[in-house]
């Protein structure tokens, strides 16, 4: 496993996108002691104040002392800074935890779908179903049923993808089970559950990692729009989205209300994309370019 | 005669951090005109390398350090890309092993070759037609009209590899290099194909690089011979100088694992109770149905044959003939439809769940490629022991137990902790083998277990087999196309086309007086069948 992982780090494109997120996740952990002060407090009396102004500033605490606005104030008086770093926090949880959820429950039903014929049809048909919704739809409407948590956020997202990755993982499922080495394992009398278990996943999993980056990566950009549009998190809980939405409605003269969150939340998606294409590059042999030996 | 392509110490670096630092170190050979010279070697020996290094092919990490290659004086090595470029189909023509992946597939056959003709020469379209149809004429394409206007899937292997010649032959190049151009084919197909490349060669004098690792495709076609082993050349001569008065220790122990085509005089005679009864056994696949008219294909009709312990019995026939089907439905991979199967005393086709697990212990199964055939997550310990755990079997004795066939393999126990993929083709087909073994079955079936091997470790592996079938008094069913194998290792044999048994026999009597046609045309097809190799004794520690 470690030489896998030292053969994956020489990849470029892996180690920027290591690099950043590493960077990104320290954000989110560190947010409460990088001179961050409560995203929600708002100081009524510095309001749209530009990036880089230093103002007397009145604390949670009712102590007025000078601060330097890193990214400045929105139009409730709030720390775009603090906000921004706090709302690392949302996306980074988001992404992972709808790639995980997303993963383990389109992994289970791809297995299935993909061994046994009999479940095939029927599931395939549901999730043909579900995919001829729009994702972003069923996430809203999932939202509006439900109410917006974090929970409820993650579960909107994981649904839509549950299908794209249960389609995947059938149609690795269909390739290894032709392969004689699954066909040795039923001669020696293998039950079929262990097939999967031992044979099956573990031959699909570089490629299901591959897919769980970019699962990640458009988790992250459709809560930031959830929210942007109002139907994702509450806005006294920072999330890059809604320090987007606020910022809209004064964009003319507080650009950089939009500006700070909407840089961070390209940098991340393109740091978790670039790092599922060095991924699928060291991987996945299909791509392969040296032609090294099977 | 002049050469036509001269090679000169040839030399041909491997990036560093390959296993070896050259993939071929000072070769030299001339190829004249109106001559086959064969590069014969196994995996790994360069052959194919230095064919690419005459093209111009070579990977962007593989180059030449030294040496030159002179076609007709000059040297290929010295020119730009696009010199090379032009003297590659003008002067120079391949044919590739796999005729599918060589064609376009969404050009038709004409197309393809109006292409070329219309890139190098100045004909106008009607006279490139003309000349396609008879090039399609020449190397007896049936239907030259038809197969213009085909697609490359809608024609067998056999005229795809045609298509091949007739693409490397239509701008009269002075040489030609065919890089093991019937290894994919059927073994009639190949006798045609191989007469094909000789006649056309001979009339219009073409120098022919043939390159190859069957011993049986040298004595058919070769006039000159280059033995390679590990980039190294070893000994060069004519073809009967080679094949019949070696020098090398290596060119010896080649020569002496090629199996004889003659089966030996007297084989056992075997009585008793059969472990293995096969009884009208038949298995169709249907298709369509709802949308389509239903259609039916006999991929094994009415076969049957009984195998005593240590008794092997053959099953020969090219690829379609329902060799396979037959293993595959005895193992229970796939569901006969009719028929009956006797293990011993145990029905084996009866579809009872607790009966098929504990059949599935006695009977088991070898696959073809060494490669696939092993799961490269699983530890191959781990891989011999899953059997023997699924039967209930403790882990200490199971463990103990691979590790008593790894000894009888010939492998160390000590790489029960390694994975497959550090293994070479011929030592993951030991490992499957012990694997087979571990469940202590009466009944091995070796579905083509030793075709995708070098032939120096196919003689290895199938002196191991008839070794392990002694001590154990094995019943092995033995499924292969290639008649000198089974020749060699077989008690009984089945010759099946297109899903029927067209004969059975002992195999002296099958190989000496066939009774059917088919059988007849396939022992005329195997290549070198008449010619005499060097009685030589294989010699110890070359291999």
């Amino acid at each position: 496993m470690s030489a896998t992982f030292k053969r994956v780090m020489k990849n470029g494109a892996v180690r920027f996108g290591a690099i950043v997120l590493s960077v990104l996740l320290l954000i989110a952990v560190l947010a409460p002691v990088l001179g961050t002060v409560d995203p929600a407090w708002l100081d009524a009396v510095n309001m749209n104040q530009k990036p880089g102004e230093v103002v007397d500033w009145t604390g949670p605490d009712n102590q007025t002392a000078p601060r330097k606005l890193l990214m400045g104030t929105d139009s409730f008086g709030r720390d775009v800074y603090s906000r921004v770093m706090y709302g690392a926090r949302v996306s980074l949880t988001v992404g992972v935890c709808v790639a995980v959820v997303s993963l383990a429950l389109g992994t289970l039903l791809g297995l299935l779908a993909g061994y046994l014929r009999r479940v095939d049809g029927v599931l395939m048909r549901v999730m043909d179903g579900m995919m001829a919704i729009p994702g972003i739809l069923l996430a809203i409407a999932l939202v509006a049923a439900w109410g917006a948590s974090l929970t409820t956020v993650i579960i909107a997202i994981a649904v839509p993808e549950i299908p794209r990755v249960t389609r995947l993982v059938r149609s690795l499922v269909l390739t290894i089970r032709e392969e004689p080495y699954i066909e040795a394992a039923v001669s020696v009398g293998t039950p079929t559950w262990k097939i999967l278990l031992k044979h099956v996943l573990p031959n699909s999993i570089a490629p299901m990692v591959v897919q769980g980056t970019y699962v990640c990566a458009s988790a992250i950009l459709i809560e930031a729009i959830l929210s942007f549009l109002g139907l994702g998190l509450p806005s006294d809980i920072p999330t890059w989205g809604n320090i987007m939405a606020e910022a809209r409605v004064v964009f003319s003269s507080a650009p950089h209300n939009m500006w700070f969150p909407g840089i961070f939340l390209a940098f991340t998606v393109l740091a978790v994309n670039v790092l599922g294409d060095g991924l699928r590059d060291t991987l996945d042999p299909k791509f392969n370019k040296r032609g090294e030996k099977r | 005669m002049s050469a036509v392509l001269s090679v000169r110490d040839l030399t041909i670096s491997l990036p560093s951090g390959a296993d070896r630092p050259f993939a071929a170190e000072r070769i030299s050979f001339d190829v004249n005109a109106g001559e086959i010279l064969c590069l014969l070697g196994e995996s790994g020996s360069g052959k194919s390398i230095i064919s690419f290094s005459v093209m111009g092919l070579l990977p962007h990490n593989v180059r030449v350090s030294a040496g030159e290659i002179l076609l007709d004086g000059e040297n290929l090595l010295a020119l730009s890309p696009e010199a090379l470029r032009a003297k590659r189909g003008d002067d120079v023509a391949m044919i590739f092993q796999e005729p599918m992946t060589a064609l376009n597939p969404v050009m038709t056959c004409g197309d393809q070759l109006d292409e070329l003709l219309a890139e190098h020469t100045k004909l106008d379209a009607a006279a490139r037609k003309t000349k396609t149809i008879a090039m399609f004429n020449a190397v007896t394409l049936p239907e030259p009209e038809r197969i213009y206007a085909s697609y490359p899937h809608q024609l067998s292997g056999g005229q795809r590899q045609r298509i091949m010649i007739a693409m490397a032959l239509i701008l009269e190049p002075k040489l030609i290099i065919a890089d093991e151009p019937t290894t994919a084919l059927d073994v009639t197909t190949q006798a045609e194909v191989l007469s094909l490349i000789k006649t056309l060669q001979r009339e219009r004098g073409t120098a022919v690089l043939f390159i190859t690792h069957d011993m049986g495709v040298v004595a058919e076609i070769a006039d000159r011979v280059v033995v390679l082993q590990h980039g190294k050349q070893v000994e060069a001569g004519s073809k009967i100088q080679v094949l019949t008065q070696p020098r090398e220790d290596y060119t010896k122990m080649l020569i002496a694992s090629v199996p004889s085509i003659t089966p030996p005089e007297a084989r056992q005679q075997f009585s008793g109770a059969a472990a293995l009864s096969v009884n009208s056994l038949c298995k169709t696949y249907t298709s369509g149905g709802w949308f389509q008219a239903k259609r039916e294909t006999r991929a094994a009709n009415v076969v049957s044959f009984d195998v005593r312990p240590g008794e092997t019995v053959g099953i020969v026939g090219e690829s379609g003939s329902g060799k396979s089907t037959v293993a595959r439905c005895i193992t229970r991979l796939i569901d006969p439809t009719k028929g009956e199967m006797h293990l011993g005393e145990t029905r084996l086709d009866l579809g009872d769940r607790g009966q098929l697990k504990q059949a599935r212990k006695r009977i088991q199964i070898i696959f073809q490629d060494p490669y696939r055939s092993l799961d490269p997550r699983q530890r191959v310990g781990d891989a011999i022991i899953e059997g023997p755990l699924n039967f209930g079997v403790s882990r200490d004795v199971a463990v103990k137990r691979a590790e008593d066939l790894m000894r009888l393999v010939r492998l160390s126990p000590d790489v029960l902790s390694r994975y497959p993929n550090e293994f070479s083709g011929g030592q993951r087909q030991r490992i499957s083998i012990a694997r087979a073994l571990a469940l202590e079955p009466d009944v091995l079936i070796c579905d083509e277990a030793v075709s995708a091997l070098d032939v120096s470790v196919q003689a290895q592996v199938l002196e191991l087999l008839e070794e392990i079938q002694q001590r154990l008094k094995l019943a092995i069913v033995f499924i292969t196309h290639d008649l000198r194998v089974a020749a060699q290792i077989c008690d009984r044999i089945l010759v099946m086309s297109k899903g029927n048994v067209v004969e059975q026999g002992a195999t002296r009597d099958v190989f000496v007086a066939p009774q059917h046609e088919y059988t007849r045309a396939l022992l005329a097809s195997a290549p070198g069948r008449e010619f005499q190799f060097a009685q030589v004794n294989a010699v110890p520690g070359t291999a």
